[in-house]
């Protein structure tokens, strides 16, 4: 055990249930319970649940957070017009380099809750406050490292959790997808990173592990991180990181859709790096035809030309190895592909993302 | 804590080697080896009648995780490559030690002598 690394409030329940841990951006952090194979197809096919308390909360309040945030993000908040619609976006520099991608709720216009990466948080802070003091933004910043986070997610997660935490049931019923409310000192978001139905509750920390002791009894299956990552590259997610950093623009891995230019009076760090520099990669799905696995920095030939994955592993849905590609922009969906394996050229076809949502594969 | 037969030989690198009683050795990799590993979903196998030296790549083992090479224990001929677990990579995590991959005839019955016993890899493990 890594005794350098910070534990989650849930690290006790991780260790006693005997999850193999690991170290992930400073944190141990489980990998599985077990077998991440049966993880993966509990989140697909019943409910699984994720201790997701090393990524952190960011309270913004103040009457220029909407504003603010406009100027801060590359996605629109002007766009959430309903309270707790969440929206997803990237951070940029002003290279137009992704900082960190994120998600966003806006609770009301003055109000909002921001959830960062685990790996990047301490960097997020410091840009953000940054940019507060540079454009004199009438806002406070608040981190909320007293919050646990879980992720339940899965065709009956929302069923399961109320099950388990009926306080919950009656806020977070009429949650549409992709919003979130507070209820008390909790804050439940339909949202997640599976591409399954779910909820990701942030609450007090010294709440967490009676919280998921009762959603193991619900029959919620704990998951790791394992899983979290063959999920996510099923649902055509990317991975901070692996996918995108601050040396890359989000037009060149397949973040396009995130960025908003359509309110041209709106100015964003990154902007005009952005609309200097076009995109030049697309990103799209491979699935190996051939036997083996692909994984990431694997050079792709496409009748276009080169590129190279970004992540790759084995589908436990499909039950072939899948990547995400940044290929060259004239490649397209249906393409078969070479792809260098450890030495040996396989044969790929590319398509479009994402592979699997809500249990079905689609790609 | 992981499986450690006593009756095996191995490796640093994780291998467990059966002497059997023709001399030929049975190779596959540890417990240990399988939960590091985590799910194991594919596997390459070296076709029999090739040479290796001691300690050469000879096979690929690829959990969800990650790919990971197996070596020759000492140097010999493969005999014989596990079909089923090529079917079913599954059966490395369900029992490691049943899950045989390939059969080497070595080169020099005495190098066997050299690998380590249940304790010498107990030991390697638990550094």
């Amino acid at each position: 055990m890594n005794t350098l690394a910070r534990q989650t409030p849930l690290h006790a329940t991780h260790v006693a249930a005997g999850a193999r841990m690991v170290d992930f951006a400073g944190w141990d952090m489980p990998v599985n319970y077990g077998s991440q194979i049966e993880e993966h197809h509990a989140v697909r096919r019943d409910a699984g649940m994720f201790d997701v308390s090393h990524m952190l909360s960011l309270d913004l309040d103040g009457a220029d957070a909407t504003p603010y945030l406009r100027g801060l993000l590359a996605n629109d908040v002007a766009k959430l017009r309903e309270p707790g619609k969440a929206l997803y976006s990237c951070m940029l520099n002003e290279d137009g380099g992704v900082i960190d991608d994120l998600i966003v709720y806006r609770l009301s216009d003055t109000c909002y809750r921001i959830v960062v990466n685990a790996g990047t948080a301490d960097k997020d802070v410091a840009w953000m406050r940054k940019r507060i003091a540079t454009t004199a933004a009438n806002v406070s910043l608040n981190a909320r490292r007293d919050l646990a986070m879980i992720a339940v997610q899965g065709p009956n997660a929302r069923a399961k959790t109320w099950q388990a935490l009926p306080a919950l049931r009656s806020a977070s019923e009429p949650l549409k997808p992709f919003s979130g409310t507070a209820v008390g000192d909790i804050f439940v978001g339909r949202t997640g990173y599976t591409g399954e139905d779910g909820f990701e509750i942030a609450l007090p920390a010294d709440q967490a592990a009676a919280a998921w002791n009762g959603l193991t009894a619900a029959g919620v299956a704990p998951c790791g991180l394992g899983a979290r990552d063959t999920l996510r590259l099923e649902a055509g997610m990317n991975l901070y990181g692996q996918d995108m950093d601050e040396t890359v623009s989000p037009l060149d891995a397949g973040l396009g859709w995130t960025v908003d230019f359509k309110d041209e009076s709106r100015d964003f760090v990154g902007k005009a790096a952005l609309l200097a520099t076009p995109a030049s990669r697309r990103v799209l799905g491979l699935i190996l035809e051939d036997k083996g696995v692909l994984r990431a920095h694997m050079k792709v030939i496409t009748p276009a030309g080169e590129g190279e994955t970004t992540s790759g592993s084995f589908s436990p849905t499909l039950e072939k190895s899948v990547a995400f590609a940044r290929l060259p922009l004239a490649a397209e969906p249906g393409d078969l592909v070479d792809v260098d394996v450890r030495g040996r050229l396989l044969k790929a076809r590319a398509v479009r993302l994402p592979f699997v949502r809500n249990g079905k594969a689609v790609a | 804590m992981s499986n450690v037969p006593a009756d095996l030989k191995y490796t640093a690198s994780h291998e467990w080697i059966r002497v059997e009683a023709d001399g030929s050795l049975t190779i596959g990799v540890t417990d240990h080896a399988q939960e590091a590993l985590g799910d194991v979903v594919f596997l390459e196998l070296p076709e029999a009648g090739r040479q290796l030296a001691a300690g050469e790549a000879c096979a690929v083992i690829e959990s969800v995780k990650a790919a990971s090479d197996i070596y020759a224990p000492v140097a010999g001929e493969i005999i014989a490559a596990n079909q089923d677990v090529i079917d079913a990579p599954e059966s490395v995590n369900a029992d490691a030690y049943s899950a045989w991959l390939f059969k080497l005839k070595p080169a020099n019955a005495a190098d066997v002598d050299g690998l380590l016993d249940a304790a010498g890899y107990t030991a390697e493990t638990a550094q």
